[in-house]
C-alpha cells in the first residue's frame, strides 16, 4: 500500500463522517437527500477500495441510485418542510455526546486489538467445486448459504406487499413539462439498461455480479421507464405483477424442495444439473426483485393531492 | 503507473470535495442536484481508474451501472413539485 | 517508463485539471445555468481525457472498448441531465443573472 493509497483512503474515510454531519444537521430535507445521493457514491468508492465489488456494485444501484429516487420521490409527496425539528436542550446534546463519543472510541480500540481478520475465504475456496460455479460470493448465496437467500426473498416480497398496501399510485395528468427528454432518454437507455442487466446477471457465475445487481440494475431503467409517463407503477390488480412477484419465490422454492423427493436434502441440487439449475434461479429471482423494487416507486403525486398532510390519506 | 493513477484520484475526490460547499451554500435545489451530478462523473472517472489495477477489473461494471442510474435521481428531481401548491 | 506511459500520465494530468476547472466554476459561477455550463462541459471532456489515457494504456482491446463506451454513456446521460435540470429550474420561474 503505498503513500497515495492511504491518502486517497484518508480523504475518503474523512468525507464520510462530514457528509453524515451534514445530512442530519441541515434544515432542508431536499439538501439531505440530495447528501444522501452522494453519500451512497461515496460508500461504493470505498467499498471498492476494500476489495469488495460485489457490494460496490449493489451500492451504487440501491444505496446511490435508487434509494435517491425514492427519497427524492418521497419529497414529492411530503414537502421539504417537514424536516423541521424543535431544538434540543443542551443537557441532551451533551450527553449524546458523550455517549457516541465513548462507543466510538471503544470500537476504535477494539478493532486496533483485532489481530488477524479471521474469514471463511479459505473454508469457501477449498470448496468451491463442490458448489458447481466459479466465484465465491455466488457460491456462498446460492449453494452454501442458499436457505438464508431463499428467505431473503420471501422477505422482499413481503416488503413489497407492504409497500403496495400504502402506496396511492396515482397516474400524473396533464402535459409533461419536461417532454421530451425523460421520454428520449428512457427510449436510449432502456435497451442498455436490459443488456447491462443480462451481463451482470450471467456474470455472476464467475465474477461480481449476479440476481441482486441485475435487478437493482432493471429496477431503475423501470424506475426511468415510469417518470418518462411511459409505464405505469406496477400495481397488484395486475394478474402479471403478482406472477412476477411470487414467479422467483416459488422457483426457487420448487428447485429447493425437488431433491427432497429423492430423498436428499432440502437445496441439495442434483450435481449434474447443479449449474444450470442455479442460473436458472437467478434468473427467475432478478425477476421478482425488479418487480418489488420499482413497486416501492409510486409515481409523481397529482396536483393537488399531495398539499394535504399525509395522515390525511389513511 | 499505480501511483499515478492513485495520485489523479486523489486530485479527483480534492476536487469532489470542495464540490461539497456547493450544497450548503447553492440557493436552489437545483445547484445541490448538480453537485451530486458532479459527484457522480467523478466517481466514474475514479471507478476506472482504480479498475485499471489488475484484479479490479469489475469496477468497471460498477461504473457501468453508475451511470445507468444516475438519471433516476435527476429526473425525479426534475418532477419534484413542492406540495404546498404553491410555487411554479 | 515507456512512451505510452508518458502519453497516459499527460493525458490524465489534463484530464484532473478539466475537472479541477470544472468544479471551480461551481463554485465561482454566479447562477445555476452557468453552473451547469461549468460542470457539465468541463467533466464530461475530462473524463474523456482520463478515459484515452486508460484505453492507450490497457492491453487488451475489449478493455478499452469497455471504458469508451461508459465514456459514451455518460455524455449522453449528462447531456440530457443538464438539460433537464435547465428546464425544471426554468419552469420553477428562475431566471438567468444579468449583470446589472
Amino acid at each position: 500500500m503505498t503513500a497515495l493509497d492511504l491518502v486517497f483512503d484518508v480523504v475518503l474515510a474523512t468525507v464520510m463522517p462530514v457528509l453524515v454531519w451534514r445530512i442530519l444537521a441541515s434544515k432542508d430535507l431536499a439538501s439531505s437527500v440530495v447528501l444522501f445521493v452522494a453519500l451512497g457514491l461515496v460508500s461504493a468508492l470505498a467499498w471498492a477500495r476494500l476489495h469488495a465489488p460485489d457490494i460496490a456494485l449493489v451500492e451504487a444501484a440501491v444505496g446511490a441510485g435508487l434509494t435517491g429516487a425514492l427519497l427524492m420521490n418521497a419529497l414529492s409527496w411530503i414537502g421539504a418542510e417537514a424536516g423541521v425539528t424543535e431544538p434540543v436542550s443542551r443537557a441532551t446534546r451533551v450527553g449524546v455526546g458523550i455517549l457516541v463519543t465513548a462507543v466510538g472510541v471503544g470500537l476504535a480500540v477494539a478493532v486496533i486489538h483485532l489481530t488477524q481478520p479471521v474469514g471463511l475465504a479459505h473454508e469457501v475456496d477449498a470448496r468451491l467445486a463442490d458448489a458447481h460455479v466459479d466465484y465465491p460470493v455466488t457460491a456462498v448465496l446460492l449453494s452454501f448459504r442458499g436457505y438464508d437467500t431463499l428467505l431473503e426473498i420471501a422477505v422482499l416480497v413481503t416488503a413489497a406487499l407492504g409497500a403496495r398496501l400504502y402506496a396511492p399510485g396515482s397516474v400524473p395528468g396533464g402535459d409533461d413539462p419536461l417532454s421530451p427528454h425523460p421520454r428520449v432518454l428512457a427510449r436510449v437507455l432502456t435497451p442498455i439498461v436490459v443488456l447491462v442487466a443480462g451481463y451482470l446477471l450471467w456474470r455472476g457465475a464467475s465474477a461480481p455480479g449476479g440476481a441482486f445487481q441485475a435487478a437493482a440494475v432493471l429496477a431503475g431503467g423501470g424506475i426511468l421507464l415510469v417518470l418518462a409517463r411511459v409505464l405505469r407503477p406496477p400495481r397488484m390488480s395486475s394478474i402479471a405483477v403478482r406472477a412476477a412477484l411470487v414467479a422467483g419465490l416459488a422457483w426457487f422454492i420448487a428447485v429447493a424442495a425437488l431433491p427432497l423427493a429423492t430423498g436428499a436434502q432440502l437445496l441439495e441440487y442434483p450435481s449434474a444439473s447443479a449449474k444450470q439449475l442455479i442460473i436458472s434461479i437467478e434468473v427467475a429471482l432478478t425477476l421478482s426483485i425488479s418487480i418489488v423494487l420499482l413497486m416501492f416507486f409510486p409515481g409523481e403525486p397529482a396536483p393537488g393531492e399531495a398539499a394535504r398532510h399525509p395522515e390525511d390519506r389513511w | 503507473m499505480h501511483e499515478v493513477r492513485m495520485g489523479i484520484t486523489v486530485v479527483l475526490l480534492i476536487s469532489v470535495v470542495a464540490g461539497l460547499a456547493r450544497i450548503t451554500r447553492g440557493p436552489t435545489l437545483a445547484d445541490r442536484m448538480l453537485v451530486a451530478q458532479l459527484f457522480c462523473t467523478t466517481a466514474v472517472a475514479v471507478l476506472l481508474l482504480l479498475a485499471a489495477d489488475p484484479g479490479a477489473e469489475a469496477l468497471r461494471d460498477v461504473a457501468l451501472v453508475f451511470t445507468l442510474l444516475a438519471p433516476t435521481v435527476v429526473i425525479t428531481f426534475a418532477r419534484y413539485r413542492a406540495p404546498t401548491g404553491a410555487g411554479p | 517508463m515507456t512512451v505510452i506511459d508518458v502519453v497516459a500520465t499527460a493525458l490524465w494530468v489534463v484530464g484532473a485539471v478539466f475537472f479541477f476547472a470544472g468544479t471551480v466554476g461551481l463554485l465561482r459561477f454566479p447562477d445555476v445555468y452557468t453552473r451547469l455550463h461549468a460542470l457539465t462541459k468541463p467533466d464530461n471532456v475530462g473524463l474523456g481525457f482520463i478515459v484515452s489515457g486508460l484505453a492507450i494504456q490497457s492491453s487488451e482491446l475489449a478493455v478499452a472498448l469497455k471504458v469508451i463506451a461508459v465514456w459514451v454513456l455518460l455524455l449522453v446521460v449528462n447531456a440530457v441531465s443538464c438539460q433537464v435540470i435547465a428546464r425544471a429550474t426554468w419552469n420553477r420561474g428562475i431566471r438567468p443573472w444579468s449583470r446589472r
